[in-house]
């Protein structure tokens, strides 16, 4: 018998049917892999089977846990289940624990709740799980606040809380996509060797093909709430029998065709932007009247030369401050130390409006396209806005010509300029941030992130984008990323950065196939990777 | 957070200080002669002069506020024009009858607004919820002068439980002077009740949308525990927020319910202290509320830190 057995799981939310018949297992001990894209209703089928959905949601179909029918169970037997013989691990580590209460207050709460220990006996269990999932006592003890921890270490106390009490079916929803990637490998591995250990069911919810490939033995895919392919991992893969299945394979391995950028050409204005010495020192938080933590370098000494029409990608592990560079290159902060040259002229130390010009040549593109829209605009107003950083003002015919212009070349219907952001997909929207920074014709797109929110096929389209606007239009990239994939697909140069340095420096190619630097290292390999992860089963499997 | 309190502290005292002079002022240009009120219509401008020099206001004004000012140094908040006594003394007794009637309207806001809060919370979108909003709305809506009236009529009038009005001062005993700020304190909690328990839920309402919220489901506690142990600590920060301005109001904006009950409270000295020109009084009931709001302002945020380990250590 299987431990999680769905079979023909309806489930409707108002008239919107998320789910549409799925039939799903997760035997004891195997790993599921659920991969789908946003809004295929991946989430839905977790909470589903935690009987957590929102209210209005309606089921229909099975889901049976070790023999009992969940669907019919009451709240009080779900209450049991829950945190005891199912645990849940969700996306969002930044916001899935209390900030008022201690962590380990958070951890001993469900072993109390289902064991009855007493306080000293639940701390005593929450330490060792704690130290367990990598919280060593010396460093983090129980009365730590979620706020004193980073993400990848917030995961690891959702993972403590998640498999306390040793679950036999443990959900994971997209538990890494919040994370940089060296920490998404160390939580997935950490993962595994739990489920190892206690022979739970993991049933694994992700987005993209390549991060399950290397542990699930099984993969569902999920798409619009049917289940498009369904099998043993390895076979689904290398097969590839479903056309949607290769469609993610190839969205997830994807890069697009460029001519790359000639890196011995001469160009006789020399670099469109210079850094030298840069640096950005924080002072240490204030500790009692007299008493200063050590000042915090951010970006420590950092020269480099982007050229006209290159694409560089500034790589590194979230808080390694390649966000804080770009803030400084983007006249957003103000450098500590050194310089800024941008097309020949010093820019660091202009006044707002000295800048209106260089503005006009660098624009930004930043991770999240819902958030740096504002909702009550049309599309129209929004991907304007950057032109009166231009000299003159532009006639009103003149200024939908460059709408028009800018919408055409990002691949958006010029009749949608009357749309607000909601109307658009996320796709669309990035799109639509990138017709904003190209509208006035600028020399460099500095990008923070700019499709890891994306789903992977929408992803490889963003991607092609960026290539196709390089090539025609010459515009020069700072691609900020922690996914050498991007960094592959679409960079000339890749430069590593770690701990506010750069480490190490190069063509992007050579870079990613034997990084020297210990952080380039790290991010390689811990960088899923489909062809690799398959290569591997297929030898294993001989 | 040492430094943090004296940094407020400092910011206190010049708020204090720009207080006094903003009082100063306004009362200087109201217009209406102290002196001339108090000896009458038909004094002679001899006799007002005469009384004007003995009162000290032929000085002119920067001495006279300097004199004040150094006065409320030392704790001498001068003398009343009218009663000719000091202004301490009036303060004081109109204490006595003031804080315990805003503490006592501000328990039972309390302790009514935060369970009907959860109550409501608990049962999101149910009728239950939407009955009690509707009553609190109510609550919000209607004024609370007509409420003590209907309250006098019930309690003191019909049932002759509590008196209607006056207050026997505290030397008649403890429990005859709460006798008579009871339906007061209800009079003026009750309103307070009705919009707390609307801010509570809201916030309530908030929280329970956090994801954290959800992790604490995911581990098996049930919906009434997960509003308890979770949610309701950290919807505390708004309800807090208000709670400190509803203190500031109920310690002095509470002139008509003193007048309908016949307390003789801190509003009441104020409000007759302005119609009869007594300025320094005015000032000095002023300068104790402003002072009263900075330091209930301070403490309301020093309860943040409390409540929210992310704003402990933080200047």
């Amino acid at each position: 018998m299987n431990l999680l057995e769905i079979s023909k799981l309806t489930l409707r939310i108002g008239a919107f049917e998320a789910l549409k018949g799925i039939d799903l297992s997760v035997r004891t001990g195997e790993i599921r892999a659920l991969v789908g894209e946003s809004g295929s209703g991946k989430s839905m089928t977790a909470l589903s089977i935690m009987k957590l959905l929102p209210g209005g949601a309606r089921t229909e179909g099975q889901i049976r846990f070790d023999g009992k029918d969940l669907l019919a169970a009451s709240e009080a037997e779900m209450c049991r289940l829950r945190g005891n013989e199912i645990g849940m691990v969700f996306q969002e580590p930044m916001t899935a624990l209390n900030p008022v209460k201690t962590i380990g207050e958070q951890v001993a709460e469900g072993i109390r709740l289902h064991t009855g220990a007493t306080r000293a006996v639940a701390e005593e269990q929450t330490r060792a799980i704690l130290d367990r999932v990598g919280l060593p006592a010396e460093k983090f003890p129980l009365s730590r606040y979620p706020h004193e921890l980073s993400g990848g270490q917030r995961q690891r106390v959702v993972i403590a809380i998640a498999c306390a009490l040793k679950p036999r079916l443990l959900i994971a929803d997209e538990p890494t996509t919040a994370l940089d990637v060296v920490l998404q490998k160390q939580i997935l591995e950490l993962l595994q060797s739990l489920v190892d250990e206690e022979r739970m069911g993991l049933l694994l919810i992700s987005h993209d093909l390549a991060v399950v490939a290397d542990m699930a033995h099984s993969i569902t895919v999920l798409r619009h709430g049917e289940v498009m392919d369904n099998g043993e991992t390895t076979e689904i893969l290398t097969e590839q029998t479903h056309p949607y299945t290769r469609q993610l394979a190839q969205a997830s391995m994807h890069v697009p065709e460029r001519t790359p950028h000639h890196l011995t050409q001469t160009t006789p204005d020399g670099p469109l932007l210079a850094i030298r010495n840069l640096s950005r020192t924080y002072p240490g938080s204030r500790k009692g009247l007299f008493g200063r933590d050590p000042d915090f370098r951010a970006v420590d000494d950092v020269t480099f030369d982007i050229k006209p029409g290159q694409s560089t990608a500034l790589v590194g592990r979230s808080g390694c401050g390649k966000s804080t560079l770009a803030r400084m290159v983007l006249a957003l902060d103000r450098p500590t130390q050194g310089q800024i040259h941008f097309a020949g002229r010093r820019i660091d130390k202009l006044t707002q409006n000295d800048l209106r010009p260089v503005r006009r040549n660098m624009q930004v593109v930043f991770q999240d396209p819902y958030s740096s829209f504002n909702p009550r605009h049309q599309a129209e107003r929004l991907i304007s806005e950057p032109l009166y950083l231009l000299d003159r003002e532009l006639s009103d015919t003149e200024r939908r010509d460059r709408v028009h212009r800018a919408l055409e070349r990002v691949g958006i219907p010029r009749a949608d300029k009357h749309k607000y952001p909601h109307e658009f997909s996320g796709g669309q929207r990035q799109r639509l941030a990138i017709a904003r920074a190209i509208i006035t014709e600028p020399k460099l797109i500095v990008a923070d992130e700019p499709v890891s929110a994306l789903d992977v096929s929408i992803r490889a389209q963003i991607l092609d984008l960026f290539a196709d606007l390089n090539d025609r239009l010459g515009i020069a990239y700072l691609f900020i990323t922690h996914d050498l994939a991007v960094a592959r697909a679409i960079t000339d140069t890749v430069m590593v950065m770690s701990e506010g340095k750069i480490v190490e420096r190069g063509e992007t190619e050579e870079i990613l196939r034997q990084p020297r630097s210990e952080a380039g290292r790290a991010l390689v390999k811990a960088s899923p990777d489909l062809h690799k992860a398959l290569a591997r089963r297929i030898g294993e499997q001989g | 957070m040492l430094n943090y309190v004296s940094k407020r502290i400092l910011i206190g005292i010049l708020t204090l200080l720009a207080a006094s002079i903003v009082v100063f002022i306004v009362l200087e240009i109201v217009p209406g002669d102290p002196a001339r009120l108090m000896l009458g219509m038909n004094a002679t401008e001899d006799a007002v002069q005469a009384l004007q020099q003995q009162m000290g206001l032929d000085q002119p004004l920067l001495i006279r506020y300097f004199s004040w000012i150094g006065g409320l140094l030392v704790g001498d908040f001068g003398k009343s024009y009218t009663y000719s006594v000091p202004v301490l003394n009036l303060i004081t007794e109109r204490i006595a009858v003031s804080l315990p009637l805003a503490l006592i309207s501000l328990f039972l806001s309390t302790i009514i607004a935060i369970p009907v809060g959860l109550f409501s919370a608990s049962r999101r979108g149910t009728m239950t919820d939407s009955g009690t909003m509707a009553i609190a709305q109510v609550g919000v809506a209607i004024p609370n002068f007509w409420f003590a009236l209907l309250l006098v009529y019930v309690f003191a009038v019909s049932l002759r439980l509590v008196p209607a009005g006056g207050f026997p001062g505290w030397n008649a005993g403890v429990w005859a002077g709460l006798k008579s700020l009871i339906l007061p304190s209800i009079a003026l909690g009750l309103p307070q009740a009705a919009i707390l328990a609307r801010v509570t839920r809201s916030a309530l309402l908030d929280v329970l949308g956090e994801d954290y919220i959800r992790t604490a489901r995911a581990k098996g506690l049930t919906r009434r525990k997960v509003l308890y142990r979770h949610a309701l600590r950290n919807a505390l920060i708004p309800v807090l927020t208000i709670l400190g301005l509803q203190f500031a109001f109920l310690l002095a904006g509470t002139i008509i319910i003193e007048n309908v009950f016949y307390l003789p409270g801190l509003g009441r000295l104020v409000f007759q202290a302005i119609t009869q020109r007594d300025l320094i009084v005015v000032e000095g009931v002023v300068m104790l509320l402003v002072a009263t709001v900075i330091l209930v302002n301070l403490l309301v945020d020093l309860s943040y830190a409390l409540v929210d380990p992310r704003l402990r250590g933080r200047s």
